[in-house]
């Protein structure tokens, strides 16, 4: 027998596909199956694990947070493994700070946001607290501890302040 | 310009020029963004989806870098088409799939891609030759800025630009290199460097074939993390990984060069012969034996190839840009009888 994908090779592999319910049996050739294993594990994608991930997020009890603008809830996204609006990391954030803390290692942004931006000269103004961040990474990766100390503290000085305000 | 254009040009990041072309063939940095108005498309209505493209076409129109640009939406594409845009590595697969109300912009040079409607609203792709992060990354960030004047975007103080998936988000910036590493294939080193970049919160993969293979010793080195460093920090980051693992494919080249010189032209002559011979050849075999070539010519063991041509050749033995060239779709078995005669013009003058 021939497989059925290529039609050229001899079948030796027998594989069963599932979709919508409908069990299909295919007699498919070395190549052709291991094309086709290729395509599952690529359709496990990074949905699946981030939804697996965001599992503890939840305590289990009472309804699902709801994003009260797009109305994802934290079901939704633990099923399709993608956030509904940006309004999302706000609605989730209790839940959505670990994951995004066991992804990325950290839950600062130190980059560029739209902010920085003075639309009437465009020219660029960085916050002076994100530039500090910037700096007190660096200080960390260089192992320079006594900087980062100082860093840390004014950091949270402005921190504070804010607050107040 | 239309698609059929592009097919009938070389793009500038194949060009073969900028630093250290013979290893990194090209730079690309990708931004993610969205705007705050809408929900995220997987998430959105058809009428937001259409908002989406026309706040993007007006704010583009007012963008000097977009003058000249070809604005298309993908459901007026063909399926030919849409894999020849695949093929120039201008658009992703996914946007294929589903195409009502997603739309591409491509750059005049096809230095600029935008994916609108894609997994976010926007991936900006700036796309160049050689080993040029940096240029790139302040290319992105300059169209950034400019549509940002037109387009609210969804951002969060302490997260940083929101994404669909809070895998992008914060910078939303994926930096790559697309890297050509024959000689470390040859000498068994390629495993272990790929292991080193992982450790290092980088990512590496092939960038033709499927899954994990990597057909013509083609990698795509890319950072993983977008929170927590600052662009300029992830692009010096990958830009000092990109320069040891230059280092360590001339070091090999070097000592193949050196100690196995007879091997080395046993293989180069082996696949020129080839190339030029063969009747029926599969894309895989292809660009397998253009890599060799490509090695060869870098080396100096082969004269009179411009690396400009060689690179478009790796484009050109695609499915669909055969497909293009003989103006009708065709089987596999066609396909590969026509890449073999294309590729044996080429190399017989």
């Amino acid at each position: 027998m021939l497989c059925q994908i290529c039609g050229k090779n001899e079948a030796t592999v027998e594989f069963t596909e599932i979709v919508n319910d409908q069990v299909k049996q295919l007699h498919l050739c070395d190549y052709c199956a291991k094309k086709k294993g290729v395509e599952m594990e690529q359709h496990f994608g990074v949905a699946d694990f981030l939804a697996g991930m965001s599992g503890a997020g939840r305590s289990g009890q009472g309804p699902s947070l709801k994003c009260d603008k797009c109305g994802m809830t934290f079901d939704d996204f633990q099923r399709i493994g993608r956030l509904g609006c940006g309004n999302c990391y706000a609605s989730f954030r209790e839940s959505l700070i670990p994951l995004i803390k066991r992804i990325h290692g950290s839950t600062r942004h130190v980059g560029k946001s739209p902010k920085e931006i003075d639309k009437a000269d465009g020219s660029k103004k960085v916050p002076e607290i994100q530039e500090l961040r910037r700096k007190l990474q660096q200080a960390v990766d260089r192992e320079e501890f006594e900087e980062a100390a100082r860093l840390r503290d004014r950091i949270r000085e402005l921190e504070n302040k804010t607050k107040d305000r | 310009m239309t698609i059929g254009d592009l097919w009938g040009q070389t793009g500038e990041w194949l060009k073969g020029t900028g630093p250290n072309s013979d290893i990194v063939m090209s730079s690309r940095i990708r931004l993610a963004r969205n705007l705050a108005k809408y929900p995220f498309p997987h998430w959105a209505t058809s009428e937001q989806l259409e908002a989406v493209i026309s706040d993007f076409e007006q704010a583009c129109k007012k963008a000097d870098y977009f003058k000249g640009a070809l604005f298309v939406r993908m459901g007026e594409l063909d399926n030919l088409e849409k894999q020849i845009l695949i093929e120039r590595h201008l658009i992703s697969r996914e946007h294929t799939v589903k195409s009502e109300h997603k739309a591409v912009l491509i750059s005049e040079r096809e230095i600029i891609s935008i994916m609108v409607n894609e997994e976010d609203h926007l991936r900006i792709q700036v796309l160049q030759s050689g080993f040029n992060l940096h240029d790139t990354w302040k290319l992105a960030d300059r169209i950034d800025e400019e549509l940002e004047q037109n387009l609210e975007f969804a951002t969060a103080s302490d997260l940083g630009y929101l994404t669909c998936c809070p895998t992008n988000a914060g910078t939303g910036l994926r930096a790559s290199c697309m890297v050509h590493l024959p000689a470390l294939v040859m000498t068994k080193q390629v495993g272990r460097i790929i292991q080193a970049i992982g450790k290092l919160g980088m990512t590496a993969r092939g960038l033709f074939g499927e899954g994990t293979e990597a057909y013509g010793n083609f990698f795509q080195i890319s950072n993983q993390v977008t929170l927590g460093r600052s662009e300029e920090e992830v692009v010096d980051s990958l830009g000092k990984i990109i320069l040891q693992i230059i280092e360590q494919e001339n070091a090999a080249r070097n000592s193949i060069f050196a100690n196995q010189r007879l091997l080395l032209e046993d293989r180069i002559s082996r696949s020129l012969a080839e190339l030029k011979s063969a009747r029926l050849i599969s894309s895989e075999e292809a660009l397998n034996l253009l890599s060799v070539i490509r090695l060869g010519s870098d080396l100096g063991m082969i004269k009179g190839l411009d690396r400009n041509i060689l690179n478009d050749l790796f484009i050109q033995i695609q499915p669909a840009h055969l497909q293009m060239k003989q103006g009708k779709a065709l089987s596999a078995e066609e396909r590969d009888a026509a890449r073999a005669e294309f590729i044996s013009k080429k190399f017989n003058i």
